[in-house]
């Protein structure tokens, strides 16, 4: 089977090559596996049980935008058929799941596949294959290595660069500030605060009196809340996810503890973290955005918005919008769309990454004003700009100017 | 010093959480000899059936009493349907329905009510008082709830005939069932309490930690230590055990956290208190190995 | 306190003496059968990945055969096997990677540790019965991942980011893709363990096991020396389930704490109880069972979802407790000792 598909593909190969020679004016059809005519196989995974299935959503969203898309004639004609596969956030089963995306359903390309234990795990094999990793759903800094790792590619901005953004705005903004961390056990807390810590720098490490972690499996975060107030912080960074974003506003409330309150992007949502803990106890919170939360009233009448919104209805009848996590996957959906577009009739996995390595200022849906995915040859970080923002009743309050961090 | 005092407190109201759940653990265990891997996923499933009761609009309490009650329905109809044409199978089997019915609850509630969390009202008026810079109402309120379904189980096993032919059932089903206790009935009964207890619980817990399918994954976990390390056929032990260990993770962690900023040295911290917490049970259980409050059973030969 | 009550017919079966002859030919039909996956491999009917995951049922029969020693023939419940896989996950990649250690080499360490590691825990463990050695276990499979993050353990392990590793290469230019040669040193390496399996069970060890595990009282005034059989036993089962852990890591090429949750010790659990708690070809069957229950309950799943309408958007895990139930309720015994059941009832 290897073997005559090798033969097959050589065969194709050279006579594409033969054709090409022919004639550069016809408009060349290439492909690679996963792509003909009339499809575009793209693969999956997707923490759809498991501690981490609230994340889930995020994958029923993109099928729901390409369900969207193929309703409407596809992709330059060609339909869209994504396979998603649940992987219970654990990176054994992403492997097995990868491999057989890639070598049984022989898709083009993994895209958005979700969570820096499984990306990290699957990193080596899809560059050892050649299949391209695009727009990986973690924030993690490794996914922007284009010299060792050509096939990988992230999306949101990396968690250093915002860890850095905050120490900076600390800096700026605090006199003798003593900063308390609360930091989720794993590679996505280490990657935070690792920024966080360069982003102060050598000398104004030592301000980061209290460094407190939990793990997912914690019921709650109560006891770690405790040391950080008692440790006589007045700066609050917050590395966690939602549920235990909620759990640590609604505590630190509770004990009375009132520091500046800074807050990751992963948790920036009001349906899944304020209105659970009390938007009365989120008031003033700080934290770094990129996209727009649907939700906000600010954003009723921008035309992203709306169309999120009428999409979602007719798509997503049963999706709870308050969850923000549908807007990442409509918005990280439109750049894999825009790429696809882009890549025309020559589905390789080659132009593929070409394509999404060439993107220049493009505004992907639901992004914030001034917010563009710019990516070139050398920069494999689509997003790199974030606003600060803060909570403000219902509402995130803008301030300052889009903090871009371009390329490093 | 201050410290201290808050992260026992914190303890305490963690350890309420793991209580209920041993109380529920402990239930089963008395009334059918086993120990049930889905309890946490039943109470879990339990609780969403409280919000969306809650949802539609009813008083938390009445909403816990309609949901307590069906769940006290749905683990008899468990028993009777799915358990009881097991009764002569082997314990592991038995186990492996547990996990079954565990999967089954877990994916279903995320099916239904999707995964992402849902705040739940606590039922506790949210005053302030001397000290709830130490302890929340909730958590007070938790403990209190705790500490009255023990009295109410302590008073059941104890003072009523049921509570004692469904132990006679559980301990010695061939005896029970001549003396004319109707054995079957008696661990559907366990179960429908059980499941009962498990709302409870649930509802107790989900303010604290927001209502999600995980929710009781790793709470189960500490409400087996504390049942086990207080013996699982003891009410009050169970309790007790729950209380202890809430109390020993969150002094594991504020001693290594201690110790790291006096000497520099880190030893323990956040990140071993459970296993800590677990070392010191195994331990506990290894010197008195029916734990600390279970009697030591004579096998007769 | 509940005993734990594992089926005896099935065992008697298995263990019997057989005819050095039947043996011989017993071992040709297995090699014949093992053979067949890389035959289907080199003719291009399999695929790599269709090799890794058979590869995988016989790293999970391996871990499954373990776990059935020490529970199905000894008495001893364990809820946290995966703790001894993680163990000797992490010595094969923590060799490989920090020491370049031939990856072959590995599987005697893993044995080792695992065994001492097994013997140390099951010492204490004995004055422990029944929920409250699975309390022990339970534990056990909940602080082997979070060691693997210790901060002092960093160092070996790469902590939460875990430890990539590269597939070898079949040996002597041999015509085999990674894939296909791991598989047949998979393969090589549990017919050496079953067949040590079935030879410990034939032994004095063996019925002292089982005795134990019967009629403990009886086994004690015996002169058996219980403690010592029992931590022996527990040495021997962390041993088969560490060098499951160590192919495991070698054929996946990567290793971390999230990879070894508790779900990897119910797995386990659930594979030998699924197969036949008894039975070392229910190890076999358990092993399969563990590698492909889930994906036929994904696919079920989807395809239950599209035909039916259903209101809700199922889950494979539903349909995966629904499995777990129907299977027990049919075959209490596992699949194993079902069949055997099954064929009894056809042979009369």
């Amino acid at each position: 089977m290897t073997i005559n598909r090798r033969i097959i593909l050589t065969a194709s190969a050279s006579a594409l090559a033969a054709s090409l020679s022919l004639s550069s004016a016809f408009a060349q059809k290439k492909y690679d596996e996963g792509a003909s005519d009339t499809e575009i196989k793209i693969g999956n995974t997707m923490p759809y049980s498991g501690n981490a299935s609230a994340y889930g959503n995020i994958g029923r969203t993109i099928e729901a935008v390409f369900k969207m898309v193929n309703e409407s004639g596809g992709i330059n004609g060609r339909k869209v058929n994504f396979v998603t596969y649940d992987d219970g956030y654990a990176p054994p089963k992403t492997v097995e799941m990868v491999r057989k995306l890639v070598e049984e359903d022989k898709v083009l390309a993994l895209f958005n596949t979700l969570g820096t234990p499984g990306n990290t795990a699957i990193h080596k094999y899809m560059n050892a294959k050649k299949v391209p990793q695009m727009f990986v759903a973690t924030g993690a800094s490794k996914w922007g290595q284009p010299k060792d790792f050509a096939w990988t590619m992230g999306w949101q901005p990396d968690y250093q660069t915002e860890g850095a953004i905050y120490a900076k705005h600390i800096l700026e903004t605090q006199k003798d500030a003593k900063i308390g961390v609360l930091m989720q056990n794993d590679d996505y807390g280490k990657d935070y605060f690792n920024g966080f810590k360069a982003g102060l720098g050598k000398d104004n490490e030592k301000m980061i009196v209290q460094l407190s972690t939990y793990e997912v499996t914690d019921p709650t975060v109560d006891s770690q809340m405790i040391q950080l107030k008692n440790s006589g912080a007045n700066v609050f960074f917050n590395i966690t996810t939602p549920k235990f974003a909620a759990q640590a506003i609604k505590k630190a409330a509770e004990i009375g503890w009132k520091p500046v309150h800074y807050l990751n992007n992963v948790s920036s949502s009001f349906g899944t973290v304020f209105v659970p803990a009390g938007v009365e106890a989120s008031q003033g919170i700080i934290l770094a955005l990129y996209r727009k939360d649907a939700n906000d009233p600010q954003w009723n009448d921008a035309a992203d918005v709306k169309a999120y919104r009428a999409f979602a209805a007719k798509y997503m009848p049963q999706a709870n919008l308050k969850d923000d996590t549908h807007n990442y996957g409509y918005s990280v959906a439109h750049t894999m769309i825009e790429v696809l577009k882009k890549a025309g009739d020559n589905l390789t996995r080659e132009n593929l990454m070409k394509q999404a390595a060439s993107l220049q200022g493009f505004e992907a849906p639901l992004l914030l004003p001034g917010i563009k995915i710019n990516t070139s040859p050398t920069d494999f970080y689509p997003i790199q700009a974030v606003q600060l923002a803060r909570v403000k009743g219902n509402s995130f309050e803008m301030f300052g100017k889009v903090m871009a961090n371009e390329s490093k | 010093m201050e410290q201290f005092i808050q992260q026992v407190a914190s303890g305490l109201a963690n350890g309420a959480i793991y209580a209920c759940v041993a109380l529920a653990l402990v239930m089963i265990f008395v009334a059918t000899d086993h120990l049930n891997f889905a309890q946490g996923e039943m109470a879990m499933f339990s609780t969403y059936l409280t919000w969306q009761l809650i949802q539609w609009g009813l008083n938390f309490w009445v909403a816990l009493a309609f949901s307590a009650g069906l769940s006290f329905l749905i683990g008899i109809i468990i028993e009777r349907f799915i358990l009881r044409p097991l009764h002569g199978a082997p314990v592991l089997s038995n186990v492996v329905v547990f996990i079954g019915l565990l999967a089954i609850f877990h994916s279903l509630a995320g099916a239904i009510w999707s995964h992402t969390i849902k705040a739940f009202p606590s039922p506790f008026p949210n005053v302030t008082f001397a000290g709830s810079g130490y302890i929340g109402p909730h958590q007070i309120g938790m403990i209190a709830v705790s500490l009255l379904l023990l009295f109410a189980l302590f008073a059941f096993f104890r003072f009523t005939s049921l509570g004692l032919a469904m132990r006679a059932a559980a301990q010695n089903p061939a005896s029970a069932r001549l003396v004319g206790v109707r054995v079957d009935w008696m661990l559907a009964l366990g179960w429908g309490l059980a499941a009962a207890i498990g709302a409870i619980a649930g509802a107790m817990v989900a303010p604290a930690v927001y209502l999600e399918p995980n929710m009781m994954a790793s709470i189960l976990l500490y409400g087996f230590a504390g049942a086990l390390v207080g013996g699982i056929a003891n009410p009050a032990g169970a309790v007790a055990g729950g209380f202890l260990v809430g109390v020993l993770e969150n002094l594991v962690a504020y001693f290594g956290n201690m110790l790291e900023k006096a000497t520099g040295l880190y030893v323990v911290g956040n990140g071993e208190k459970l296993m800590v917490a677990l070392a010191i049970v195994i331990a506990i259980l290894t010197l008195k190995p029916n734990g600390l409050f279970g009697r030591t059973i004579v096998k007769r030969v | 306190m509940a005993t734990i009550d594992t089926t005896a017919p099935i065992s008697a079966a298995v263990t019997a003496p057989k005819p050095a002859l039947s043996n011989m030919a017993g071992l040709a039909i297995i090699v014949g059968l093992a053979a067949l996956p890389v035959i289907g491999a080199q003719l291009g009917l399999l695929s790599n990945f269709t090799i890794l995951q058979i590869s995988l049922m016989v790293v999970y029969a391996i871990a499954v055969l373990g776990l059935n020693l020490l529970t199905g023939f000894n008495g001893q419940i364990s809820l946290g096997h995966g703790a001894f896989f993680a163990v000797g996950a992490y010595c094969a990649a923590i060799l490989i990677d920090r020491y370049n250690a031939n990856y072959l080499l590995t599987l005697p360490v893993a044995a080792i540790v695992c065994f001492v590691i097994g013997y140390l825990f099951g010492l204490p463990a004995l004055r422990l019965e029944g929920h409250y050695l699975a309390l022990a276990t339970f534990g056990l499979a909940i602080a082997v991942p979070q060691m693997l993050k210790y901060r002092h353990l960093e160092p070996l392990t790469n902590g939460v980011q875990g430890i990539n590793l590269i597939k070898p290469d079949a040996p002597f230019g041999l015509p085999f893709s990674g894939d296909v040669w791991m598989y047949i040193i998979v393969v090589i390496v549990a017919i050496i363990m079953f067949w040590l399996a079935r030879n410990l069970l034939d032994s004095r060890v063996g019925r002292a096991m089982r005795a134990i595990r019967d009629q403990p009282l009886a086994a004690d005034t015996m002169g058996i020396n219980t403690a010592r059989t029992k931590a022996v036993t527990f040495g021997v089962s962390a041993i088969y389930v560490g060098i499951a852990g160590a192919l495991h890591a070698i054929i996946f090429e990567f290793v971390s704490p999230d990879s070894f949750r508790f779900e990897l010790s119910v797995a386990i659990l659930v594979g030998a109880v699924v197969g036949g708690i008894a039975s070392l070809p229910g190890a076999l069957i358990g092993g399969i069972f563990v590698q492909v229950i889930e994906k036929y309950a994904d696919a079920l799943t989807k395809k239950l979802t599209n035909t039916m309408h259903l209101p809700i958007e199922l889950e494979p895990w539903t349909i995966y407790g629904i499995a777990l139930i129907a299977l027990m309720y049919l075959m209490p015994n596992g699949i194993a000792g079902g069949l055997a059941s099954l064929w009894r009832k056809v042979r009369h």
